[in-house]
């Protein structure tokens, strides 16, 4: 079966991601995500009733750590690869919350 | 008749917990370290990186659960919230949506008759983004991922205020309960303790609910207050007017006491919520609730009770003293140093009170130690000053939290005990008033007063009021 996406899903999931794509660029990414949703219908085709959902693969819970400061000053490292630093921050075009 | 409007208001309240290390990394929480230097590859989001769960969180959330009467969720996940932001370095917060750690609790506000119960939909425990700072000289802004990662719990509550008074009796109950269990020390202008508003407003006997705005950026009591009511008005004058309330986020301003509609709100949807896949399931046994329940500290209700007996302290001054934790630890340690509880609780009660207000102080904000205000008692109960320069004495403290005993050497301001030197004093007023002296003598006990007051100025005000009535008395048999 397949999927279809229409142009109005294309142009939310661009403003979401914050991308401004070419005309072009929308039609590959409609075909892309096409594929994508009939490829996960196979999944549907799977018999589920009755089987409780899972968020993870292994047979694990609670795994902690102590409440113990460990990590020192990681800003060198973190700022690495900043494309643009100011006053030992990230630079970035002007935000407001 | 106009029309009467009943104010719906529930209230999203984000509280930073008192961890050391972020929710899911060993990087320190302190607040205000330089820009990222309490960042890792873990709460700035790099490729690879793994979280790990800060079991401490959990122990702070199901604690707060538990005060708030919540049903503790036995198994509980952490899901995925998508979002792109410059202070969002993975582009995901790490929260909970599906299985939160509690659900349906409630909180008491009021007492007698207007006691009220408020209903907590649901609680969380999530991560807290990092800061942007706007900077005025280039025009840009600069991120600081210092508070990425640091824990915070969500406490969604039911639409079940109506009014601004109530609304604070709600977050002020909270707050003492979170300072008492240590979760957290809530203080609103460092923003460990932060309010959204969804407010809507509908006809009083009105079934349904109206459309609802949320208010962001409220940072004090009276902020909430103020906007509180301003929301209210805008709403009102709206459907007055024939139009409809738009369903969005909106920043107060609390200097222009105003709020303005921010970009519209993402819808649950627009989040794209799945399970983390990073983190495993947390599963929270009947034997771990027992624990917690059992390690919890003497709350407020139980030290209210005990200050009235132990330190036979009024209801309402031990109300005061208890409702912030902070105000109740000056109050147990200076009264432990002094051993005089009633004139330390006169101290928090009057003038403490009294400068809190003067300042837009909250209780929290106090900074003098509790020893120095034990030596200001002391100081006061053995003479050594008198009771107007204690008070000035104390307005030093509470700004500066200098140590009394010095300063009153130091400024001269302890009583003058010497008798001869009072005397001396005595005469000269008494020789420069003569008609305050006949008026005395002839039964104006107001002249007295006079006389009183001339000394005292004389005595640039170091000598003890009781002691000069007394001493003119008797130079005036």
């Amino acid at each position: 079966m397949a999927n279809k996406i229409s142009d109005e899903t294309i142009e939310e999931v661009g403003i979401l991601a914050k991308l401004e794509l070419t005309e072009q660029e929308k039609k590959d990414a409609k075909a892309d995500m096409e594929k994508m949703l009939d490829y996960i219908d196979t999944l549907n085709e799977l018999d589920t009733e009755g089987i409780e959902p899972m968020s993870h693969v292994f047979p694990l819970n609670n795994v902690f750590r102590e409440d113990i400061v460990t990590n020192g000053d990681g800003s060198l490292d973190t700022l690495a690869n900043a494309p643009l630093k100011k006053d030992n921050s990230f630079k970035v075009p002007k935000t407001i919350g | 008749m106009a029309k009467q409007y009943e104010t719906i208001i529930g209230l999203e309240v984000h509280v930073e917990l008192a961890t050391k290390t972020k929710i899911f990394c060993s990087c320190s929480t302190r607040f205000g370290g330089a820009p990222n230097t309490h960042t890792c590859p873990v709460c700035t989001g790099m490729p690879g990186s793994l979280p790990v769960l800060n079991k401490q969180v959990v122990e702070y959330a199901a604690a707060i659960a538990l005060a708030a009467h919540c049903e503790i969720t036995r198994e509980c996940k952490f899901d995925r919230k998508n979002y792109f932001y410059p202070d969002n370095p993975q582009n995901y917060q790490i929260s909970q949506l599906y299985l939160p750690i509690a659900r349906n609790g409630y909180v008491e506000i009021g007492a007698g008759d207007t006691k009220k119960k408020i209903r907590i939909h649901e609680m969380h425990m999530e991560e807290d983004a990092g800061k942007l700072i706007h900077d005025e000289w280039d025009d840009t802004s600069l991120v600081d991922y210092n508070r990425s990662g640091v824990p915070l719990v969500e406490i969604v509550s039911e639409p079940d205020m109506r009014s601004a008074d109530e609304v604070i009796a709600y977050l002020t109950k909270l707050k003492t309960m979170i300072q008492y269990l240590g979760a957290s020390d809530c203080k609103l202008q460092e923003g460990s303790m932060r309010a959204d508003v969804n407010l809507s407003v509908r006809e009083a006997g009105a079934k349904e609910l109206g459309t609802r705005t949320e208010m962001k950026n409220l940072n004090s009591f009276k902020a909430i207050a103020r906007a509180i009511e301003g929301e209210r008005a805008r709403q009102i004058e709206l459907l007055e007017a024939g139009r409809k309330v738009v369903q969005e986020t909106r920043r107060w301003d609390d200097n222009k006491e105003a709020s303005y509609a921010m970009r519209s709100k993402e819808d649950a949807k627009d989040y794209r919520y799945f399970p983390e896949p990073d983190l495993v399931p947390v599963v929270i046994s009947g034997e771990w609730i027992d624990r917690i329940r059992k390690n919890q500290p003497e709350m407020r209700d139980e030290k209210l009770e005990r200050y009235k007996k132990e330190f036979d302290i009024p209801q309402y001054d031990a109300e005061i003293i208890t409702e912030s934790k902070h105000m109740a630890d000056i109050f147990e340690k200076a009264a432990a140093l002094c051993g005089k509880p009633k004139k330390v609780s006169n101290w928090l009660m009057v003038e403490t009170l009294r400068l809190l207000k003067e300042h837009e102080m909250e209780p929290e904000e106090i900074s003098f130690s509790p020893e120095h205000l034990a030596e200001l008692v002391t100081l006061t109960e053995e003479g050594a000053i008198n009771s107007t320069v204690a008070k000035k004495v104390f307005e030093k403290i509470f700004a500066e939290d200098i140590e009394p005993a010095a300063y009153v050497e130091e400024q001269g301001l302890l009583n003058v005990n010497d008798e001869g030197e009072l005397l001396k004093v005595l005469q000269k007023v008494i020789a420069e008033n003569p008609q305050a002296v006949v008026d005395y003598k002839g039964g104006k006990e107001k002249a007295l007063g006079a006389l009183i007051g001339q000394t005292m100025k004389a005595m640039k005000g170091k000598a003890d009021p009781g002691m000069v009535s007394k001493k003119l008395r008797e130079y005036l048999q």
